[in-house]
């Protein structure tokens, strides 16, 4: 009897120290800014020592799972990856942000720029064997707006860009007149509701990947959610995704360009702490680590590191229905007296760059004379206390108050609480302001940023496309990324301007788009520009041929290679 | 004794319920939408998106429905994983986490009594100074610093485990170690406290004195009585545990589900955050009735069934 319970008592033991194991979990990681998912590659090779010939296996870390394959429900940096690396678009983005073709060879416009007609290789097929065909983008351009799929990308990418979309994706009007159709097989005609300059490299953009109809409505519900029920057409295949864990790429044998892809295998496992990940790359696991800030003094001076410089921008927002910054000088005295140096060096130390516009430097170049955006338009601000202190006082006496206070919304992660307490110390160099720092997680910032409830608010973006519209956009009145309240008639006609009558002319839009970041910045200081992102990185020096993108899928790994390992 | 466990089962559900009814509420108070690109997507678009997962709908009548769904087993689909089931999202993520769990607990619990056993042995030697030494120091290093460096010396520098990742045994060696400190500590403390008290009662002397040798008296005597405050704070034991568990499968790049339960929480993925909660909620409260139901295997003092 005796020793029944003891059994019992023994096997009662491991079974609640069993159940007793789930986790729970407390909240140590939360995003910082509206970076939205910030990607950590790495690759690596863990396996032997190979002789001779490298063996051709990339193994690279992820910071976060796979939120969905699914191209018309993507809307991460995590997911456009891997789509971008298994699917071929329209183009695909090669060296230097340019398209290069994809399943598209080229392409006609027509004189209005509305038609565009994409001829399609003949040779490209899905990973079952099936060819990809014009049908298989009107399918996917019809699935991403309509409004049962429940697609985010799908309306924001798609409407004002493709006929129809607008009321397709409210339900006002069939799917079927969306203006995207096939001509034949290897033939596809876009119309757009208005001319798209930037056209051609949104094609690359995730959102816009074919899918293979028959198989997405064979597989349901189950569509991209395992590696066998999903298909490619890309350099790429995904061969194994164990969920959380990370995930297996095999070269596509049967892709059209399969010659020109190297890697066999691409290794993706997940992690999430950096010095995990420096101590996975210390010990050759993985070929490819993201670095924050505390381990770039150690690695700065190595030959494995690299700066990649990133096309988003942070910036402070500042709130115009406040008296205190409805006034244009104590704006502009605020712009002055932040020390972006200061933030990069001290605070950053990775790479980033001061911020001193409202587009990001080596991202978007003039059409005919190829220099850079940022050059031509230059510091469009510059810090100097002296002079906001003058700006301030001529402010104080405008309002008639000799103090001020104002709230400051920021981030709750480390880095931005570092940020935003050096720039409350900066800003209260301007006599008698005092600022109040309020730190709030991610979705606060943005229930508070929609309902414009704050003062001054420390701010992100990232662009969409590659062109300064998505930058510039945004502070159109009323605009739906506004809300600081700026309303400006000429700033609104620059913009309109370069969306309609000067589409087609890219010189003059071009130079409507500096001088509305002159307006922005310069004269109406609509915000004050903090810094450009940048992250550091350490590569082993035998990954060769990666493209690092300034949009969609970070990296493109159809072209490395390992050398020399 | 199946008439109190019908009844603590019955109560179990009751629990259930109100666990569920006050999350769900609560959840419904978290700010932000469960939207990935909200800030990018009018108001009309969103309501559009919001439609698929039901949310246009009022609280109560969302509340309604995610019970009559509950009731019949279904747990929904993820936000944040479009599409993907919530049943099938835990089922992933929990096998890992519930097997350093176990490995932690088995391992910290029999390490630590053994600990607590040869301080109350040898009651003021070297040997319990030095196992106090142990337990205090493993209850006041927090496991992410504790962890950090085992992976760094262990895993880095000699090279003996691997240093993150899941492929395999020798992967769970380190999260083991750095998830068992505190258990172990626990347990030992506890463990000398009881073995010193019990050593010290009428009946061990007795014993003693009937000619029953030092380690038969602990074995015999010492271990079950000492064991019924120990298995009471096993449970909170456990739950220190599970909190834990998140930072330690971060830094061991374990795909376990408390990293998933907080990203759901962060991202407002309502189905997720339901789900983990109610699961967690449910191994609970079993474990609080196993620990009740093991006072009577342990003690026949404790009766439970009355009535017999």
């Amino acid at each position: 009897m005796k020793k029944t319970n003891w059994y019992l008592l023994v096997l009662a033991l491991v079974l609640s120290l069993f159940l007793a194991a789930c986790s729970g979990g407390d909240d140590s990681e939360t995003g910082s800014e509206g970076e939205g998912t910030d990607t950590t590659e790495t690759d690596s090779e863990g396996s032997d020592e190979a002789s001779g010939d490298s063996e051709q296996v990339l193994n690279i870390m992820d910071s976060a799972e796979i939120p969905t394959m699914d191209a018309s429900l993507a809307t991460d940096a995590v997911a456009f990856q891997w789509l971008g690396s298994t699917t071929d678009g329209l183009y695909r983005l090669g060296e230097g942000a340019e398209p290069e073709p994809g399943i598209a060879t080229d392409h006609e416009v027509s004189e209005d720029a509305l038609t565009w007609t994409f001829n399609l290789r003949e040779d490209a097929v899905w990973s079952n064997g099936d060819p990809v065909t014009a049908n298989d983008f009107v399918y996917a351009w019809q699935r991403a707006v309509n409004p049962d799929t429940g697609s985010e990308y799908g309306p924001y990418m798609m409407n004002g860009v493709i006929l129809n979309a607008e009321a397709v994706s409210a339900g006002d009007m069939p799917v079927e007149e969306l203006g995207v159709t096939a001509v034949d097989d290897y033939t596809l005609e876009v119309q757009l509701e208005k001319p798209i300059p930037y056209f051609e490299s949104l094609t690359t953009f995730g959102t816009f990947l074919p899918l293979n109809q028959a198989f997405v409505e064979e597989q349901g519900d189950q569509y991209a959610l395992e590696a066998e029920t999903l298909l490619s057409n890309g350099p790429f295949v995904m061969t194994e995704w164990n969920h959380g864990e990370g995930w297996t790429l095999e070269k596509n044998q049967d892709y059209w360009d399969a010659e020109n892809v190297q890697l066999e295998e691409i290794n993706v496992r997940v992690v999430k702490e950096t010095a995990t990940g420096v101590n996975l790359y210390e010990t050759g696991e993985v070929d490819r680590a993201g670095l924050s800030a505390e381990f770039v003094d150690q690695y700065s001076s190595s030959d494995e590191y690299r700066i990649e410089e990133e096309p988003v921008l942070f910036y402070v927002k500042m709130n115009q229905e406040n008296e205190i910054l409805s006034n244009v000088n104590a704006r502009k005295a605020i712009q002055m007296v932040i020390d972006r140096q200061g933030i990069v060096d001290v605070i950053l130390n990775n790479g980033s760059l001061p911020s001193v516009g409202h587009i990001p430097a080596n991202f978007v170049s003039h059409p005919d004379s190829g220099e850079d955006f940022r050059e031509l338009s230059g510091d469009l601000i510059e810090t100097n206390v002296e002079e906001a202190q003058q700006l301030w006082s001529t402010a104080k006496e405008e309002l008639g108050i000799e103090e001020a206070e104002l709230g400051y919304l920021g981030g709750d992660s480390e880095v931005a609480q570092n940020m935003d307490a050096y720039i409350k110390d900066q800003l209260e160099q301007l006599e008698g302001l005092t600022v109040n720092v309020e730190s709030v997680p991610f979705q606060v910032r943005l229930d508070r940023d929609t309902a414009m409830d704050y003062d001054l608010q420390n701010s992100g973006w990232g662009p969409d496309y590659i062109d300064p519209n998505t930058f510039l956009n945004m502070f159109v009145t009323d605009g739906a990324n506004n809300k600081t309240g700026y309303a400006s008639e000429e700033y609104d006609s620059l913009i309109a301007e370069a969306n309609n009558e000067l589409a087609l002319e890219p010189v003059e839009r071009f130079e409507n788009f500096l001088e509305a970041e002159q307006l922005l910045i310069q004269d109406d200081a609509v915000i004050a520009p903090l810094y450009q992102r940048a992250s550091a990185q350490l590569w082993k020096p035998y990954v060769q041929g990666v493209i690092v993108n300034p949009m969609g899928p970070d990296y493109t790994y159809k072209y490395a290679y390992i050398e020399g390992k | 004794m199946t008439r109190y466990i019908l009844q603590r089962l019955g109560y179990m559900l009751i629990t259930m319920f109100l666990i569920a009814t006050f999350t769900f509420f609560l959840m419904k108070l978290l700010p932000g939408s469960p939207l990935a690109a909200a800030d990018k997507l009018s108001e009309e678009q969103q309501a559009i998106v919001l439609e698929k997962y039901g949310l246009n709908d009022p609280v109560p009548v969302q509340y309604f429905n995610y019970m009559v769904n509950l009731a019949q087993g279904d747990l929904g689909i993820s936000f944040q994983f479009d599409n993907r089931e919530v049943t099938t999202i835990i089922l992933d993520r929990i096998g890992p986490s519930m097997q350093l769990g176990f490995q932690a607990m088995v391992i910290g619990t029999i390490l630590g009594m053994l600990l607590g056993l040869v301080s109350a042995i040898y009651h003021n030697g070297f040997l319990d100074y030095s196992s106090t030494f142990l337990a205090v120091v493993g209850q006041s290093i927090p496991s992410f610093v504790f962890a950090g460096i085992l992976q760094y010396y262990v895993g880095v520098r000699l090279g003996w485990f691997p240093v993150a990742l899941w492929e395999g045994w020798e992967y769970t060696v380190l999260p083991t170690i750095s998830l068992a400190i505190f258990p172990i500590a626990i347990a030992a403390r506890f463990m000398r406290t009881e073995m010193l008290e019990v050593l010290g009662s009428d009946y061990i002397t007795t014993a003693r004195a009937k000619g029953v040798n030092k380690f038969g008296v602990v074995f015999k005597h010492g271990l079950r009585n000492a064991l019924i405050p120990l298995i009471t704070v096993l449970g909170p034991l456990a739950i220190g545990l599970m909190t834990g568990t998140l930072v330690i499968e971060n830094i061991f790049a374990v795909p376990g589900i408390g990293e998933q339960f907080v990203k759901a929480i962060n991202t407002n993925d309502f189905p997720i955050i339901m789900g983990t909660t109610l699961l967690i909620a449910f191994l609970f409260i079993f474990i609080v009735l196993v620990i009740d139901l093991l006072y009577g295997v342990i003690d026949p003092r404790i009766r439970l069934a009355e009535g017999e």
